[in-house]
């Protein structure tokens, strides 16, 4: 038998070996229903936790603080000992860094040729905001709540504070590309898409929250808990984060180059201006 | 302020300070080195393809510069070959000339050579004749009974063997 084949062989044993022991030793039981699980991934009544110790927060803004200052210290990182470093033939982390900042920039520039410095910046962090926090529920950190319970942090915007937030952030961020370049016909035209703020929050906290609770009924149940979460879990979630990044960076982009195009009426002011000027 | 759903107006603010904090650290951090370094890289190449275009401007003035100065030589070059058949044309056509006048003072020369030539054959034959008649008269005179003229004419076959000579 080639080698190979014989490895392949004793993985395969080994995994059903595997199940069949999972199978049998059986679930310590169940602390809490199904419901009930679904209901604290959801609303995380019971699941908080307390942050400093100044107030009870909900597993979602610790991941949120631990997103961000995961980011920012790989930032401080990247800018003091690799930034520097920066040639006219980059290298392979140069090259990435370059694409990332050229694909929110070209993004941007693209969508709102008028006035796009803010939004590339936020789009930026917002896009690595998303896909860090996404893929965050995959490191499986674990956190004690207030009630001594031990918890698995989620992704950030599963919480739906945090969907919230960073749904209405995204319009204040339109409105004020509105305001910046029309004035209060900006704001008009911001206004006129008042659900915006609704559907942005919502979209994202449909989207993470399903793939939650997938995985949390896939994790529920031993039986499912085999080989399935690798597709789940890994797989599931990598999708989740390049969708939903890329979802509401377009649409943040989008929305602000509408509201930020400089109308007509004003143009023409402005034209008449320099002429006199 | 607490909403159903668990929505915490409390929480919700937390998270936009968080993400003021990600968008300005971000922003500060590596968007804005990121950019302004790509710019720098773009400005600078920029800066070398003005300069190349420049050179290549340079480069075609340079050629048409040369272009014309090769085809003013070419001109050049075509009126000295011109002037040079053309005063090869005259002197080869003054040697003819020459030649021609040569010719003629040679052709005349041998004409008139010839002409004495034939004066003096003619001279000399007359005077031959001459000789021959007298001698033959003295013969006559000498011959008594013999016709004159029968022997006038063998002296002159006989003078055959002087033409012979």
């Amino acid at each position: 038998m080639k080698p190979q084949k014989k490895g392949l062989a004793v993985c395969l044993t080994a995994a059903v070996l595997l199940l069949i022991a999972a199978l049998l030793a059986g679930s310590p039981g169940q602390s809490e229903s199904v419901q009930e699980a679904m209901r604290d991934a959801v609303l995380h009544s019971t699941g908080q936790i307390s942050l400093f110790g100044l107030m009870s927060v909900n597993p979602g803004m610790i991941s949120a603080l631990l997103v961000t200052a995961l980011l920012l210290l790989a930032a401080v990182l990247l800018r003091v000992f690799v930034i520097p470093r920066f040639r006219y033939q980059p290298g392979r982390l140069q090259l990435l860094l370059e694409e990332l900042v050229g694909l929110f920039d070209g993004m941007a520039k693209s969508s709102s040729p008028h006035r796009n410095r803010f939004l590339g910046a936020y789009i930026f962090s917002a896009g690595a905001y998303i896909f860090v926090g996404t893929l965050f529920e995959l490191l499986g950190l674990q956190a004690v709540t207030v009630h001594s319970h031990p918890i698995t942090l989620p992704a950030p915007l599963s919480d739906v504070n945090a969907a919230i937030a960073l749904g209405t952030l995204s319009y204040l961020v339109i409105l004020s590309g509105g305001v910046a370049s029309n004035g209060l016909g900006g704001v008009g035209k911001t206004l006129k898409e008042f659900s915006l703020p609704i559907s942005m929050s919502f979209r994202l906290f449909g989207a993470l929250l399903s793939g939650l609770l997938v995985t949390e009924l896939v994790y529920y149940y031993v039986a499912l808990s085999f080989v399935l979460p690798v597709v789940v879990g890994v797989l599931f979630t990598l999708l989740h984060a390049l969708i939903q990044t890329y979802v509401l960076t377009m649409l943040t982009a989008l929305y602000y180059g509408e509201v930020s195009e400089p109308s007509p009426k004003r143009e023409k002011k402005k034209r008449l201006q320099a002429e006199n000027a | 302020m607490q909403l159903p759903l668990n929505i915490s107006l409390q929480q919700i603010l937390l998270h936009w300070m968080n993400l003021s904090i990600l968008t300005g650290g971000l922003y500060f951090l590596l968007y804005k080195p990121v950019k302004q370094f790509m710019e720098k890289r773009e400005a600078y190449y920029r800066d070398l393809e003005e300069q190349a275009a420049d050179k290549l401007a340079q480069a075609e003035e340079l050629k048409a510069q040369a272009q014309a100065k090769l085809e003013a030589a070419d001109d050049e070059i075509h009126d000295e070959r011109m002037r040079a058949q053309q005063a090869a044309s005259d002197a080869a056509q003054e040697q003819l000339a020459q030649a021609e006048e040569q010719a003629r003072h040679i052709i005349a020369k041998a004409e008139v050579e010839a002409e004495q030539s034939k004066e003096r054959a003619l001279r000399e034959s007359q005077k031959e004749m001459r000789e021959l008649a007298a001698k033959a008269a003295k013969k006559l005179a000498a011959k008594p009974g013999a016709d004159f003229f029968d022997q006038f004419l063998d002296l002159t076959e006989g003078g055959g063997a002087h033409e012979g000579r």
